[in-house]
């Protein structure tokens, strides 16, 4: 699957970004530094859109819409009922825009069909070039990635692919709307379980509101075949994206997760507020990788993408283990921290990061390992990198609890600076409430080193080339994390937005 | 009632008793602190800063202060031996808030120096406290009526340390609003030692100032140490500015207190200027220290260190949050910042939040931090060669704390802090000989 059209570095330039950044006599940093994302044009698709603004009427047309239970009507509602008595919180190292919320529509369906489509055919084609043009491999050409594919554009899933081969071992892999149909039981257990609708601001929001996502189930001592991915894609105009994704990995299970996600250019803000939400019972493994390439906004900080989500997993069991990797080079502003509650004994969390800002973006993102499990494990590695006008933030919490025996924790977070107008930052938060944990932590901040530039030179290697070496080299501990499909993405999409910003 | 009212109320009615027992300069600064303390308030434990103190409660009893400037019947001199062996020192007495020693040639009282060299003030006092947006330092403005000032003219050089004694003492539960100026103009040699002593077993309440001006080229060595008793309270906040090529060096020791909260704020203003923030702290029962400390790099090529320990027992409560800014035109600047912790009890805590806030591209900065258990195979090697496991693990914490007492460029007083140190790692309290503080 591809996320990045590989010639895309050789484009020509429409765009002026900050030139500060780069040598008026270095074509290729200016021209890198001038990429427009690729992700931005719109899809000519009909799409029913319910009238903007958010009230309890609202909430109850979007579950009448997906003709959800009583208990789910009920849920949402709470959670809208608990937003109301809540503000935005302000304490993220961010600035940001009002968000009026009353201008949001909050559910855009371009399906137009009330339970989806039963086959690619009956898919609207201008979706299918969508999906094409963003490189979802939706057709039968699925068989050779090998990869199960849900895409979710603006409030519904328009496909999912391969079901029948996961239904073979019992996997259940389907839109989050379609399991509160099939599956009720399985849903109303887990979902809420481990971020609650009182969690946060943006959580409450997405549960009143969330219009679909993925649920995936493993059963019981069930290795999936195939790796697992989610595809979001906000189209429609004014009107945000609040999925839900649930995964649950029961005991000796083994799932491997992939999201990716785009948008298409506006000058507006665009407003995604998500929920990731996993279960990992005893002995059970979950790989949660992300590349996220919303819509950054323009080289002068206009539009882009909200990214305002909560992930959370839950290793619930003995011996398990969950691992998020995440690159995140797009949205106009990022601030998530996707966290590990580690419960079972000897439970492994590990987080890897690489979130890379240009322009005007900013991002206050990082993770929270909260360690409640004798003997439980968590690893932090964090590369944050930083260019034009950008704030990069790292946020982490490590937290021991009480009983956390013998908890062991290790955190390592850099920070490159790329150009000298933009911010690293680094907060990491240590609460350790237990004379038995080690917990180390470990941070710096520097430039590319002219040392490692001048080696390079040295050898024939262009400062260009040296550049994108360098920072391969710098993120290679968490690409080398992504599963193969991801990481070719990912270097790609690191090196059109990396290389051009430095001069 | 909310904790600040009856600080406000106290305000409010004592006003004229506040000002009549003070210098004009401390009047002046008041209204201004009074009217920032009345809109802040007290800061919660959502304000970042104070996450780990909470501040109302440690105000909210109702304490004494000695507004109307009551004389407090103590002869510093007569009680008080304390002294650093080998190391000749020229010392001041502070009795609760009240400086209590004839003027040396580089410190006075504000009473004194309002009179002597009043420009001294007007041009020094409350700067730096004012644009800290503290309410604690805006409370001590408020209310301090007296303190000591250090001036170190141009080119000087102390040639004894100072030792700055801070003595609390009364019969009945007590506020202090101590405040100290320091001002190293260009070239200046300064040495300070200070030390909080209580002598009564009454709950104490301290809020302190200090606020420091080290000129271009000038060097200030300076140790707070604090050994005090369960019932005392100490806010501290200290402001230090630091101009072109000085040297600042500031060392804070806690070994017993009951509830600590230092505040250090560090502006570097000057380019080639270099900090350096030391703390060590051995904490145990119920005592909780909190250091929050911020070094702000405003211009380029400065150099900043900071290097805290602890040691935590007990139910003891150990804070770090140490934040490190480099602003845009901050290029060249250096800084590491170190925080290592032992958590020796299972209801210790240790909150640990070293912090990065950097936008200047070429620049070196690092921080870690640590918080752990002694280590395992030392512990084995020194019982393999006959070292009982109590005294290895003493031997091991004093190791662990050592390295704070080794960057102390005083002999003396560095042989003075092990001493002390590993006595109260063996549990005994800091007993010096013949003196009536430490009984």
């Amino acid at each position: 699957m591809s996320y990045q059209d590989p010639n895309s570095i050789s484009q020509p330039l429409t765009n002026n970004a900050d030139a500060s950044t780069a040598k008026p006599s270095n074509d290729f940093v200016r021209r890198v530094a001038e990429e427009k994302y690729k992700f931005g044009f719109t899809t000519d698709v009909q799409t029913e859109i319910i009238d903007k603004g958010l009230n309890e009427d609202v909430v109850r047309l979007i579950s009448a819409k997906k003709g959800e239970p009583d208990w789910l009507l009920e849920f949402r509602l709470q959670a809208f009922r608990y937003w109301q008595t809540q503000s935005q919180p302000s304490w993220g190292h961010l600035r940001m825009p009002d968000i009026d919320y009353q201008a949001i529509s909050y559910y855009a369906d371009p399906t137009r069909r009330k339970d989806g489509p039963k086959s690619t055919d009956e898919i609207d084609p201008e979706l299918m070039k969508t999906f094409d043009k963003l490189g979802i491999p939706l057709e039968e050409r699925l068989a050779l990635s090998g990869t199960a594919v849900d895409a979710v554009m603006d409030s519904v899933s328009v496909k999912t692919t391969f079901k029948e081969r996961l239904a073979e071992k019992n996997i259940i892999f389907c839109s989050i709307s379609e399991a509160v149909k099939e599956y009720p039981d399985l849903v109303r257990q887990y979902l809420g379980s481990v971020v609650p609708y009182r969690d946060n601001y943006f959580a409450a929001l997405n549960s009143a509101v969330f219009s679909d996502g993925s649920f995936v189930y493993i059963p019981k001592n069930t290795r999936c075949p195939m790796e697992l991915s989610t595809y979001f894609r906000i189209n429609a105009r004014n009107t945000g994206q609040f999925e839900r994704t649930l995964i649950v990995c029961d005991a000796g299970s083994y799932v491997s997760y992939l999201e990716g996600c785009t948008a298409p250019m506006r000058d507006e803000n665009q407003l995604h507020a998500a929920i990731v939400e996993i279960v990992v019972m005893d002995d059970a493994e979950v790989k949660y990788s992300t590349v996220q390439n919303w819509y950054p906004g323009d080289a002068e900080g206009r539009g882009g993408v909200l990214n305002l989500v909560t992930k959370r997993g839950h290793l619930r069991g003995a011996n398990s283990k969950l691992s998020w990797t995440q690159v995140e080079t797009g949205s106009a502003i990022t601030w998530k921290y996707p966290s590990c509650v580690l419960s079972g004994d000897n439970s492994q969390a590990e987080f890897y990061s690489v979130a890379v800002t240009n322009n005007y973006q900013q991002a206050d993102t990082g993770t929270k390992m909260i360690h409640l499990g004798r003997n439980t494990r968590s690893t932090i590695i964090s590369k944050g990198i930083s260019a034009g006008h950008s704030e990069n933030s790292y946020r982490g919490l490590v937290r021991i609890g009480h009983h956390a025996d013998g908890a062991r924790n290790y955190s390592s977070c850099d920070s490159l600076l790329l150009g000298d107008r933009c911010g690293a930052h680094t907060f990491p938060y240590m609460d350790v409430h237990n004379n038995t944990a080690t917990v180390e932590h470990e941070a710096t901040t520097s430039k590319i080193s002219e040392d490692q530039l001048l080696y390079c030179n040295q050898r024939g290697i262009s400062t260009e080339e040296a550049v994108g070496l360098i920072v391969n080299g710098y993120a290679k501990d968490v690409i080398n994390k992504l599963p193969m499909e991801f990481a070719v993405e990912a270097q790609k999409l690191l090196s059109v937005s990396l290389e051009g910003t430095v001069g | 009632m909310r904790s600040e009212q009856q600080y406000i109320d106290l305000y409010e009615t004592q006003r004229d008793l506040i000002c009549r027992h003070s210098v004009p300069v401390l009047n002046d600064a008041r209204a201004a602190a009074f009217a920032a303390f009345s809109r802040q308030g007290f800061p919660t434990q959502k304000v970042e800063r104070y996450k780990y103190t909470d501040v109302a409660a440690a105000f909210a009893p109702d304490y004494g202060v000695n507004l109307a400037r009551v004389n407090i019947p103590v002869n510093p001199r007569e009680i008080f031996t304390c002294d650093v062996p080998n190391l000749s020192t020229q010392t001041a007495y502070i009795v609760n808030d009240s400086p209590a020693f004839e003027p040396t040639p580089f410190a006075c009282s504000f009473a004194q120096a309002a009179k002597d060299c009043p420009h001294i003030l007007e041009q020094y006092y409350n700067r730096l406290a004012a644009t800290s947006d503290d309410a604690i330092a805006a409370l001590n403005t408020m209310l301090a009526q007296d303190g000591l000032l250090v001036y170190v003219p141009r080119q000087q050089r102390m040639e004894r340390p100072l030792q700055i004694v801070n003595i609390l003492r009364s019969g009945v539960p007590t506020m202090v609003n101590r405040r100290v100026l320091i001002v190293l103009e260009e070239g200046a040699d300064a040495t300070l030692l200070c030390c909080d002593h209580a002598m009564d077993n009454v709950d104490f309440l301290t809020t302190q100032v200090v606020e420091i001006f080290c000129g271009a080229n000038a060097r200030l060595d300076m140790y707070e140490l604090e050994e005090t008793h369960t019932l005392c309270r100490r806010f501290s906040n200290v402001y230090i500015h630091a101009d072109r090529n000085a040297n600042v060096s500031h060392n804070s020791i806690t070994l017993y207190n009951g509830q600590t909260r230092n505040t250090t704020d560090v502006h570097l203003q000057g380019e080639y200027a270099e900090v350096t923030l030391n703390g060590c702290v051995v904490a145990d029962k119920n005592q909780r220290v909190d250091n929050n400390t911020l070094i702000d790099h405003a211009v380029g090529h400065c150099t900043s260190h900071e290097l805290y320990k602890y040691v935590v027992d007990d139910t003891a409560v150990g804070a770090f949050a140490g934040k490190i800014l480099v602003r845009p035109d901050a290029q060249k600047t250096a800084s590491t910042e170190t925080n290592a912790n032992l958590c020796a009890s299972p209801d210790a805590r240790v909150y640990t939040q070293p912090m990065l806030e950097i936008y200047a591209d070429d620049v070196k900065c690092s921080h870690g931090s640590t918080v752990g258990v002694l280590d395992e195979a030392s512990l084995f090697y020194m019982r393999q060669r006959g070292i009982d496991e109590a005294e290895a693990r003493m031997l091991l914490k004093f190791a662990f704390i050592g390295q704070v007492i080794d960057e102390i460029r005083l002999q003396p007083l560095r042989d003075r802090l092990h001493h002390l140190v590993e006595k109260r790692f063996r549990g005994e309290l800091n007993k010096c000989t013949g003196c009536a503080l430490c009984k």
